[in-house]
């Protein structure tokens, strides 16, 4: 494991294999009465959200407790930012305070590497402009693997919005160095240009691989964004390249659908689909618990900052 | 220089007899459940079970507990040790849990599985069986059941080989210069 999680660029296979199957134990434990471990016991771990965010930001906030570490929330609403104060000089601040690990969301790309170079502390993306998400993308995977029993092979279309999407870009990554066949379905307008590059199959047209999916992945709309002319309505959005009932209906049986949520119930999903048994969102959420507390103890669990020698009673242990 | 201290033969029979004590010490198994430290621990458990099975009759539950989040390095290892799974599909409250390991040494390993196991609920009894004590014990700790009592040097590594992970039962003592 590297240091930092920055991108699903940065983790091989054999990364992720290891961060899933980690998560595979920390799912039990979440399905205990008690459901804390003391592994992360005395870390402090600094969730630094610039950019709105509620469910990434509970969900980094459970798995951080559910580990024992101490945990501190940082928005800009209320805070030092909202004074003016630069990223370099919170981050300087919360590396006196002796932050383990900084978990970062910002509107500006590449905000988690700049924040690698003025702290010691393990720094997790959770989310950087239009760049990358890759936790999304890791707690993506482990539903798609529990579900369909295996990643090499998957057909998996990711439908919408992917180029202002964050999710889509760290879920293509992954799912292609794990060996899967990623379709992106847009309107040209929303289809980054470089995405043949990536090495995924690009298509703008829904209705013409539907039939032939194991995963069809649901982005947002970003309605924020309408304004900007990418496509002429939402109607006609949700017409051209909406999940309707009809196209479920043509998905294969053991089909999932998925989305990252925020959803928009009636324009990217009919809110029939949403909530049909095929469609796996809530377990999105329950997975990216484990997900995150996986991150966290492989980061955190390793040699000091640093990865300095093993502990003479490490010994102790392995005999 | 490694030396082979039991042999699959020798390991049959301390189960055996560490089947019979705890029947023994227990007087009966209605409330016994073993749970055995992953990964060795959970298949010596199940071998005890099937030992007691045959003594006794009944059937007692059995278990597997993962100790890696309980450890008390975390973090000062280059790595973060590796997680393996915990199942113990039964209540652990009220019953005398039997903790089975392969190798009793600095005793850490069994303070962790005890914070872990209490975790789960309050047993009424946690004994320990463990098939070598090898001594140098950093931790007011002792086991009920031990299969052989085995001299070693801090420098030695002791290897538990089990049917079932590696195709052979014995355990070697190899000595690290």
């Amino acid at each position: 494991m590297n240091e930092h999680l920055l991108s699903m660029h940065d983790l091989t296979a054999a990364d992720v294999t290891r961060i899933l199957d980690t998560a595979e134990s920390f799912r039990e434990v979440g399905s205990r009465v008690i459901k804390k471990v003391p592994a992360l016991r005395g870390r402090t771990v600094v969730n630094l959200f610039l950019e709105n965010s509620t469910r990434t930001r509970i969900s980094f906030e459970l798995a951080a407790k559910r580990l024992s570490a101490d945990v501190i929330n940082f928005s800009s609403s209320g805070s030092s930012v909202a004074k003016g104060e630069s990223l370099k000089d919170t981050a300087l601040t919360l590396q006196a305070m002796g932050a383990d690990a900084i978990v970062i969301r910002h509107s500006s790309s590449g905000s988690p590497l700049q924040l690698t170079r003025w702290v010691d502390a393990h720094v997790l993306n959770a989310g950087d402009g239009t760049h990358e998400h890759p936790t999304q993308a890791l707690l993506d995977l482990y539903t798609m693997r529990e579900k369909l029993g295996r990643l090499g092979g998957l057909r998996v279309a990711i439908v919408g919005d992917v180029l202002h999407s964050r999710v889509a870009r760290s879920l293509s990554f992954g799912l292609v160095t794990m060996g899967a066949e990623v379709t992106l379905v847009g309107p040209p307008t929303l289809i980054p240009p470089d995405a043949p590059a990536w090495g995924v199959q690009v298509s703008y047209d829904i209705d013409g691989v539907v039939a032939k999916l194991d995963v069809c992945y649901m982005l947002r709309v970003q309605k924020e964004r309408q304004r900007l002319e990418y496509f002429p309505s939402v109607r006609e959005y949700a017409r051209l390249f909406g999940l309707t009932s009809a196209r479920a209906a043509l998905l294969p049986d053991d089909a999932l659908i998925m989305h990252p949520g925020p959803m928009n119930r009636g324009v990217e999903i009919d809110s029939d689909v949403a909530d049909l048994p095929e469609s796996v969102i809530e377990e999105q959420v329950t997975n990216g618990i484990a997900i995150r507390m996986a991150l966290l103890y492989l980061l955190l669990g390793s040699g000091a900052s640093g990865g300095g020698p093993s502990a003479p009673e490490g010994r102790a242990y392995d005999r | 220089m490694s030396a082979k201290v039991m042999e699959g033969d020798d390991i049959r029979r301390a189960l055996t007899r560490i089947a019979h004590e705890i029947c023994e010490r227990d007087k009966g198994v209605d409330d016994v459940a073993l749970v055995g430290i992953a990964d060795r621990g959970d298949d010596l458990a199940r071998r005890l079970a099937g030992q007691i099975a045959r003594i006794e009759g009944a059937e007692v539950p059995v278990g597997v507990l993962d100790i890696t989040f309980y450890r008390d390095d975390i973090g000062l290892r280059s790595e973060a040790p590796e997680v393996h799974e915990t199942a113990i599909a039964f209540d652990v409250s009220g019953k005398t849990v039997v903790l089975v390991d392969d190798v009793l040494y600095t005793g850490r390993t069994i303070r962790a599985a005890m914070d872990a196991l209490m975790d789960l609920g309050r047993p009424r009894r946690i004994q320990l069986a463990v098939l070598v004590d090898r001594g140098h014990r950093e931790l007011p700790i002792r086991a009920d059941y031990v299969g052989k009592n085995v001299p070693t040097s801090h420098a030695d590594d002791v290897h538990v080989l089990i049917e079932e992970l590696d195709g052979e039962d014995a355990v070697v003592v190899e000595a690290v210069r």
